[in-house]
């Protein structure tokens, strides 16, 4: 059975939680979290991932630069990368897919939407 | 003599006639019969040809069998889309089934998640932060506050929100409008009309009274949803419900925790001061 690294970045525990909890439920899943951007860029260079969660409004590093610095990393230039907003960032969500964001989940999340977006992103059935 | 044969003669040939026509009457009486008959024969046969055609024979044994056979096999072609139309019925209850599960983990997940974030912290600010959180990223608030209830002045004040400043709320009494009166009485409050609310501090959407058994701490008040979220689903009324509860809980838990710890550091200060 193939494996699959992905990384969750969000300074919200609650909110990590809650994704890292969606999905554990998909087998062959290891998940890695990351509090913020920088934090996230660290793992993303000790590691290879094959998805990346992020929420765009984080302190330190905000979720669009990040997508930005995966972008033009080789390494990681066609990973899919799922973005976490609020319905009204609808400027932050577009400048994310513009960037290079493959797409998004606004909240209040639901569990079913981070499942589905992994598995479409990584072709599961 | 002559003219008394001639005389007999027509009568004679008359009666000769007469016979002649009732025979021919007979016969033709004779005809209609068996016409008739035939008739009956025909339609006799008619009927059987129909039911033998109804009942798919021709008489023949091979065709006979092999029309059994047909009809063998359309009665189970008939079973067997019957199985089929069940087996559909059974899988849209299937898909609805799994809706409904995947709804319930929903909610179990976000309540679980929840849960463990209140007692994750005995740090009062925190608590407070995961309140915040729990409000924003799992029911969806853009404009919400925390209110406790200060039991010295019986006045509820605002000690943490999202989306509004703390000072622009007013201190409300116990008993004071919906808030106090929620406060005061326990009971969850919900506005009839969220479409065409206008915020107003008084008069919240939503009420939630943070309660330890029967005894209120503060109030959860929501004044504005996420754009996306028009109404509450199941799932935030179990929240709203967790949050009563475990919300106070960890809040007054915090609450005690840093009294303690101040207290315990006066004491090491004072048995420091006594020792030396």
């Amino acid at each position: 059975m193939s494996t699959y690294k992905v990384l969750v970045v969000e300074d919200s525990p609650t909110m990590r939680q809650l994704i890292v909890f969606a999905l554990k439920r998909i087998r062959g899943f290891t998940i890695i979290e990351a509090n913020d951007g920088v934090d996230g860029l660290k793992k993303l260079s000790s590691d290879k991932f094959d998805l990346i969660f992020t929420d765009i409004n984080m302190p330190i590093m905000d979720g669009l630069k990040l997508v930005s610095l995966v972008r033009n990393d080789p390494g990681y230039k066609n990973v899919p990368i799922v973005i976490i907003t609020t319905e009204g960032a609808s400027e932050d969500r577009e400048r994310a897919l513009a960037l290079g964001a493959n797409d998004y989940i606004t909240k209040p999340i639901q569990t079913i939407k981070i499942i589905d977006a992994a598995k479409r992103l990584l072709n599961l059935s | 003599m002559m003219d008394r044969e001639d005389e007999r003669g027509p009568a004679k040939r008359a009666e000769e006639f007469l016979q002649v026509f009732k025979k021919g009457a007979e016969f033709t009486q004779e005809i209609l019969k068996d016409n008739e008959r035939l008739r009956y024969q025909i339609l006799e046969l008619e009927e059987r040809l129909k039911l033998r055609e109804d009942m798919g024979g021709t008489g023949d044994s091979v065709s006979d069998k092999l029309l059994e056979r047909i009809q063998a096999l359309e009665k189970e072609k008939k079973e067997i889309l019957e199985r089929i139309l069940h087996v559909e019925a059974e899988n849209v209850d299937f898909a609805n089934r799994y809706v409904e599960v995947e709804s319930e983990n929903n909610m179990l997940a976000n309540l679980y998640i929840a849960s463990y974030q209140l007692h994750s912290t005995l740090d009062f600010r925190e608590v407070l932060q995961v309140i915040t959180e729990i409000i924003i990223n799992l029911i969806g608030a853009e404009e919400f506050a925390i209110m406790l209830l200060d039991e010295k002045t019986n006045k509820l004040q605002a000690m943490a929100g999202e989306g509004l400043e703390l000072n622009e709320l007013p201190t409300i009494g116990l008993g004071e409008g919906v808030i106090g009166q929620m406060a005061k009485t326990g009971e969850n409050y919900f506005i009839d009309d969220m479409e065409n609310y206008v915020r107003d501090f008084a008069h919240p959407i939503v009420c939630i009274p943070l309660k330890i058994k029967e005894h209120v701490i503060g109030v959860i008040v929501i004044y504005k949803l996420l754009t996306q979220k028009s109404r509450f689903a199941e799932v935030d009324y179990e929240l709203f419900t967790l949050l009563a509860g475990h919300a106070a809980t960890a809040i007054f838990s915090s609450k005690l925790y840093s009294e303690s710890e101040r207290k315990l550091s006066t004491i090491q200060g004072f048995i420091e001061l006594l020792t030396k």
